[in-house]
Parts: structure tokens; sequence; C-alpha cells
């Protein structure tokens, strides 16, 4: 009985955090790096219920409103990250070249502590990303970092556009071709992918129309795979396509046209540069890394200035992090490209607030400091584009979701009095290619795989 | 004849855009004018710098050196030495993910003979990359197991690894660490706990051979005859245990930085830690032991879930404030070239500007034992130099001319050549 009123307890005790809540704030006297109407010295920001209430002077907000002030400070839209694999506990379905009917959105989890650590960098929303496993991975989830709710249904952010992940290159070829012996094993068979699922996903929509219209007695069997890619057809899902190479991603291009299909960004895409023209001109937006290259051959014909000529070709263009570690400091990525191809100022926050939020169809929601955005906000002391600056505040729909003067020295709950031998500590914890998770070498390719790659 | 110099000025052009190879590098002396220059260990002034072969020569104003030389005007430019990375994989590594580049991880467990040095490819994409972001010198280490190898410093400039050798080795160790080897590592608390202590025994076994080699050589030595049986792992470890060569001890968790503190007061060794990620934890023990730091990168995650996001930013300065000699590295391969952005943070989060700048150039050099050649800009040291329009750390600040041991470096490289060709695509859509 004890342990029933127990479990009572705990459940009116959680259930105020099961409710994502939205805040108001003023942050008072800050320079407020808009992005979309310049810069504004000494300028208050009201937020009400979560939104943009308010940009100007002497702003007052109702009796009592929490206020920050933001004197000396920055004051800039929340960070948007358009590729991340943090708070999901499952990234890769890899077990088969297509796998449209998967979710990350099924995995969310709200414990990950990543999602506060990019909170202390800015981040407000990340893009979590199925892995590139297969040419046609799962579905993502665009989340709000509403961290400290329990309920992972609170972290979706609400009316966001479906998204997929698509994979081009070594990842595929690796793991389908090489791991298991089926196509694709080559970026021939990459494409045939492509073109063998959307045929099919394309008689499957007819007849479902058919059988709508009277001409066919009998609808074709309910399949979630061939639903979620007839969607993709019909324009209801963006795709975000894991790529490299110049080649395929030309490929790619093709293959959407052929198709009828225009909403596309490219992910990494480090041979963007090469094939800037053909992107804007196709309409196709890049997301990519500010300087990472040469960690496998596809990226070996990188350059840093990638953004910056993408950028300068009219391409919509996005610093990601796919790393629990870059999403940490983005700002400082977004920087990058200043000494990369002197991109402006502006230019620069452009490639983490607006632009990824275009790429992720949020940009009538967030991505600058507008009037009826949501009010996520990060306050950062030092320019965000300085190697200096260091986030102190970050908001999520008007919540202080980060403040750095109440920081904890550790973030456990309780701490076990008993923990006599102390094995909590990771030599390395930071990884890259987050978009392989799930898929290890000697799972997918066998030991004699392993032993052969590696010589031993 | 007009034809003929077309088609030679095509080749030319051709050659250079595909081969993404960076021009010739030009030879002094040089006299670098009108700059405020960045001593480190001196203070500031404005004033001119003459380098004369791989040396700075003279340091003054108006200078007028005799005989003839290459003047660049720097009006308006700042002079600070060259960067130093004191922990890398730079030259070792081409491309992550394809094994056989990959040349920092020998068999073995016990390979202290192992020279980074011999692996160094000399024409790696990665050095000019590197490089034309300021860092003229790293220290190259192998990785792996217990002994991995012997690291060796090289300048960044060269066509054979000698030509390159700064002149320093250290023996690299990895003491044994008591923690998780990353999120994949599924190995119960026991059988960490089990793993650890018997690598510490293990390692106690292995310092008794070389000690007991050590003793036996010197006795043949003494009496000039030499030890039969060939031993190259305990002739490798000799020159550490006779306390010529510095032991480049990598420890990273704090219950592992006290044992290594202890196994290096008992074997008696110069060592410096490496790593160093808890050392915020101990820093009053590491400083008592008197031990030097080379720690990094600053650009990374917390190691345990729970510990304060910033701990790696302000791990550096943490230690520093403890009385520790502390040097910054980034423990990368292509990504070295991000070297003045670890400090950048680490200057951020409570080491300030100038610390952060000493622990990439006098630091350690010092560290090292190189500060009588490396590190600062003084006469007689090489002329390892940046020239830039700002602040080195910031991330805008661009890199007008860089110099190694004299000579003027091009500031190009495979990601500078891409954006020269691809900017402004020829053709464009058609």
């Amino acid at each position: 009985m004890i342990k029933a009123i127990n479990f009572i307890w705990i459940i009116l005790l959680t259930l105020p955090f099961c409710v994502a809540q939205k805040g108001d704030v003023l942050i008072k006297g800050g320079t407020v790096l808009t992005i979309t109407q310049g810069v504004k010295e000494q300028t208050d920001v009201l937020v009400l219920n979560g939104k943009i209430a308010g940009i100007g002077k002497n702003l007052q907000g109702p009796n009592g409103i929490k206020s920050i002030d933001a004197t000396g400070l920055y004051v800039m839209p929340g960070i948007i990250d358009a590729h991340s694999h943090i708070a999901i506990d499952a990234v890769n379905e890899a077990s088969h070249p297509v796998t449209a009917e998967v979710n990350v959105g099924e995995a969310i989890d709200p414990f990950d502590i990543a999602m506060y650590r990019a909170l202390a960098g800015g981040v407000t929303i990340s893009h979590a990303m199925h892995g590139s496993a297969n040419a046609i991975g799962g579905q993502c989830q665009t989340i709000k970092h509403r961290y400290g709710n329990m309920d992972p249904e609170t972290y979706k952010m609400e009316g966001a556009p479906r998204t997929i992940k698509f994979a081009l290159g070594e990842n595929p070829i690796r793991v389908h071709g090489e791991g298991q012996g089926i196509v694709p094993r080559t970026r021939m068979g990459v494409e045939q992918v492509f073109r063998s699922a959307f045929s099919e996903a394309r008689v499957y929509r007819k007849s479902q129309n058919e059988f709508k219209s009277g001409l066919l007695a009998m609808a074709p069997a309910y399949n979630l795979r061939m639903e979620t890619l007839a969607d993709i057809l019909d324009g209801k899902i963006l795709i975000h396509c894991h790529s490299y190479r110049a080649d395929e991603i030309l490929m790619l291009m093709k293959v959407l046209k052929d198709f009828g299909v225009n909403k596309i960004c490219f992910q990494h895409v480090n041979e963007g540069f090469k094939v800037a023209p053909e992107l804007a001109a196709f309409g196709a937006s890049a997301s990519v890394f500010a300087d990472w290259w040469a960690y496998k051959f596809e990226v070996y014909y990188s350059t840093a200035y990638n953004a910056a000529i993408l950028t300068k070709n009219g391409v919509v263009t996005s610093i990601n992090s796919d790393s629990d570690e870059l999403i940490r400091h983005l700002y400082h990525e977004a920087a990058k490209t200043q000494k990369y191809g002197g991109l402006t100022d502006d230019e620069a926050l452009k490639l983490i607030t607006l632009n990824p939020a275009i790429q992720l169809g949020i940009d009538a929601r967030v991505g600058s400091i507008d009037q009826g955005k949501d009010g996520d906000i990060a306050i950062f002391a030092g320019h965000p584009l300085s190697v200096y600056a260091i986030p102190q505040y970050t908001l999520v729909d008007g919540k202080v979701v980060f403040d750095r003067k109440n920081d904890p020295a550790d973030m456990r709950l309780d701490v076990d009095p008993d923990e006599k031998f102390d094995f909590k500590f990771y030599e390395r914890l930071a990884e890259r290619d987050k978009c392989m998770q799930d898929v290890t070498e000697t799972l997918f390719f066998g030991q004699q795989y392993h032993n052969a790659l590696h010589g031993h | 004849m007009k034809q003929i110099y077309t088609f030679i000025i095509l080749v030319l052009v051709a050659g250079q855009l595909s081969a993404q190879m960076v021009a010739k590098s030009e030879a002094g002396p040089f006299l670098l004018r009108n700059a405020t220059i960045h001593t480190i260990t001196s203070g500031d002034f404005t004033g001119d710098l003459y380098i004369k072969d791989d040396k700075i020569v003279q340091l003054g104003v108006n200078l007028r050196p005799e005989g003839k030389y290459t003047t660049i005007d720097c009006s308006g430019k700042h002079i600070y030495p060259g960067m130093i990375d004191a922990g890398t994989q730079l030259g070792l590594s081409e491309i992550e993910s394809i094994s056989v580049t990959n040349d920092f991880n020998e068999v073995g467990d016990l390979v202290p003979q192992m020279q980074a040095l011999t692996a160094v490819n000399p024409n790696a994409v990665t050095i000019p990359v590197t490089r034309t972001n300021g860092i003229t010198t790293a220290l190259v280490a192998p990785k792996g197991g217990r002994f991995p190898g012997t690291a060796a410093v090289i300048d960044l400039h060269g066509y054979t690894p000698e030509q390159m050798d700064a002149g320093f080795k250290g023996v690299v160790m990895n003491f044994p660490s008591s923690g998780r080897r990353g999120r994949w590592d599924r190995r119960s608390d026991e059988d960490i706990k089990k793993d650890s202590e018997k690598a510490l025994k293990k390692l106690d076994e292995i310092w008794a051979d070389a000690v007991l080699y050590a003793k036996i050589d010197s006795a043949a030595n003494s009496q000039k005859t030499q030890i039969a049986g060939y031993q190259p792992e305990m002739e490798a470890l000799k020159s550490v245990v006779n306390k010529k060569t510095l032991l480049l001890v990598e420890v990273n968790k704090s219950s592992d930085i006290l044992l290594a503190i202890d196994w290096i007061k008992k074997t008696g060794v110069k060592a410096v830690l490496t790593g160093v990620a808890e050392g915020y934890r101990v820093a009053s023990k590491i400083a008592e032991a008197g031990l030097a730091v080379i720690t990094g990168p600053v650009l990374d995650t917390p190691r345990r879930e729970y510990d304060k996001y910033d701990a790696p930013y302000t791990n550096a300065a943490v230690m520093f404030k403890a009385g520790i000699k502390v040097a910054i590295r980034t423990d990368e391969a292509e990504n070295v070239r991000n070297l003045p952005f670890n400090a950048g943070f680490a200057a951020a989060y409570g080491l300030g500007k100038e610390e952060a700048l000493r622990a990439i150039t006098i630091v350690p050099a010092e560290i090292l034992g190189m500060e009588d050649r490396y590190g600062s800009i003084e006469p007689g040291k090489v002329a390892n130099l940046l020239i830039c329009n700002g602040d080195p750390l910031e991330t805008k600040t661009i890199i007008d001319h860089l110099f190694i041991r004299g000579w003027k470096i091009p500031m190009e490289n495979r990601h500078t050549l891409l954006y020269d060709e691809f900017l402004k695509r020829s053709p464009g859509l058609k």
C-alpha cells in the first residue's frame, strides 16, 4: 500500500513536467542581432506566452514579469542545428537499403545530457536525424530543446514539416553492398535504389487514387513504407540527403527531377562547392560542416571555404554539427566562414539561424528575432562570432533553460554514497560520424571483414 | 610563337589546377618592417625583424642590415612566433577511415622503438592546410598500446622527415586507464577494475625489465662489451630509465592521474603528463608533484555524463591557477589547424589571452626542452613566425605571411586552391 501511495506521489510530482511550458520574459538593453533587420543596440525584447511580443526601447511587460538585464550582452535567435543525432536513443535501422517507414520521433530520449550541453552553446532546436546506413533511411524529427520535460512528446516541434533522411556514397555502399552483398555496392546501385523505390511508390499511389475514383475494385494492401515514399513524391516530406561527392549530388537531383520532386537539402555535401551553380538552379539547399574533412576518402577533396562558395553562389546554406561536441559551439563554427571566405556577420549568423530554419521548413516560426516568432533566444557575453564569446542564457519558448550563473557543478540528482570504485569516466565520449551509430563493422561485416580491414 | 606561349601558359595553369600542389617557398634574408612584434617573452614593440638563413637575427627600430634582402612592409600588422601543437598525429594519418593511410598505431603493446619521424609524410596534404593557420611546429606522436612508440617534433616545412626534424624525441606511454574506452565499452565494472589492476601490474613488470636492462647495459658498457640479443623495445626505454629522454604519460581520469603521479615518483623518470582531461579534479596534486601538463583538446565534451558542461574549456585555467605549467594541444591529425581556437576557448574560460597564447608557443617549447630555439621572438631563435591582421586566437583573423625556418611559406593549401578554382566556376551552368 505504501508503495502504491509513493507511486501516486511520483506521478503527481512529475505531472507538471509533462506539459511543455511557455514563458514571459523581458530581456533588457542588449545588442540585438535580429538576423532579418540588422543589429539593434540597447534594445529590449519582450516575450509573452512563449512568443516574441515586442522589440524596441523601454518596453514594459506585465507586472512581475521576469526580466533579464542584457546590458553589454548580445541577444540572438536560438541557434538551429539542421543535422544532429542527440536526444534519440536509436539512429540507424540498418536492416534494408530502404526503411522509409521508421521514424526517429519514436526514439526520443528526454534524458540525453547532450541536449543540455547544446543549450549551453545556445542551440534551441535540432533536427534529430536517422543515420546514413540506408539510401532511404527513416523519417527525422525536428525537436525543441525543452530540457527538463519527462515526456518525449513535448520535444517534438509542433507543426514542423515531416523530413526524411537519404544517404549516398560510402555509408550505404559499405553497409549493404560490402556488408550484405546486396545492391548498392556502387554509386550506380545507389541511383537504382531510388529509382526503383520511387517507381514502386508511384504505382502504389496511382492504385490508391484509382481505387478512390472507382477505377479499381480493390485498394493496394496498406504499406507504411510505400505510404511514406508516395508522400515524398507528393511533396509532403522534405528530403535531407547525406551526400559528399559532386557526382552523386548531381545524380540525385536528376532522379528527383524525373520524379517531380523539388524539396531537398543536401547534408554534409562536402563537394557541394563543385556544383554550387547546379544546386542553386535546382533550388536545393546545403547544410555543411565548417571545416571537417579527410576523415574518409569521399571528403578528402574538401575545402573549408565550402559554405562561402555555396553562399556566394546563391545556395541557402547552413552549418551543422552531426556531433554532440560540435553542437556545443556552432556559433564558433559559423565564425570560421569569416576566416575561410570572408562572409559578413549577417551571412555567418544566418548559417546557424534563419537558413537552417528554412531548410527545416520552420522559418515562419523561428530563426530570427521578429515579432510573432517563438521566444527561442540565446544571450552571449561577447559577440557570438568571437572565439571569446560565452553563452549566458538560453531560452526556449520564453523559458530560461540554460543560465550560466545557475549551472550546477554536478548534473546528478543523487550521488550514490556507496559508490566505491568510479566507472563513470569515458576515455572518449565525443564521437565523429554519428551518422553510422548503431552500425559497427563487426556487427555488419563480421569479424573476418574487421580483421581484413584492420590488418590483424 | 604566340601559340607556343599560349600552350606553355595553358600547361602551367592546367598543372596548377589539377595537381593541387602548393607553390614553392622563398628563401631569405627578409626584413619585416614596421610591425607590432609580440615577442611573448619580452613584451610587445613596434619595429623591424631581420631573418637570415633559418634564424631571427635582429630586432629593433629602423634596422639596416648589410647585404641583400627582401623587405616586407608590415605596417598595421602583427608578428607572433609560430604556434606549437604539442600533441598530434599530423603527417602520420592521411585519411582517418582508411587504415592503410594511418601510420600511428603499430602492432603490439610494447613498441617504444617505433619512430613517428620515420612515418611522417612530408608531402601530406594536411601539412600546408595546418601551417597556413599559423601552426609552424608539431609534436607527432604514435598512439595505441602501453608504449606505442617514440614521438618527434617537426617543423611544418621540408621534403624529408630529416629536414623537418626539430630535434626532440620523447617516448609515449599510455598510463593504464580505469575508465571506459567509449560508449561502446560494455565491460562490467568488475571487469574494468580487474583489467586496470592487471595493466598496472604488467606495467611494473615491463618497467622492472627496463631497469634491469639499463643496468646490464651500463655494466656491459663499462666493460666495453655489448649485451647479447636484440631487444629494441628495451633499448628504446633505456634512455627513459636513464632520465635522458622525456616520457610523455597520457592519462586522463582523475584517479589514474594520481596513480601516474605515484608511478612517476616511484620510477624517478623525467615525465610530462598529456591529455589530463580531469586535471581540474586533482590540480593541486599535479602542482605538488611539480609535473608539467600538455592538455587538450579543449574543444571536447566532458568525460562524464554528469560533469559541468564547460569542464573541458576551464580545465587548462584551473590547472594553470594551481601553479601547473600548461601547454595546449589538439590531439588531432587533419584538424590541427584548430589549435588557436582551442587556445581561444581556454582563454575565454579563465586562462586569459596572454597565457593561452603562451600555452601554444613558449610553454610547449619549455616542456619539450626546446625553449632555447623555439617558442618566442628573440635573436638567435629559429625563424618560425606568422604575420597577421589581429589577435591570432580570434576566429576571423587572417594570416598574411608565414615563415618556417626562415623560409617564406606560400599561403596556399588544398582548401584555398579549391576556393580559387570553384568560387566562380568556369564554365558555370553551361
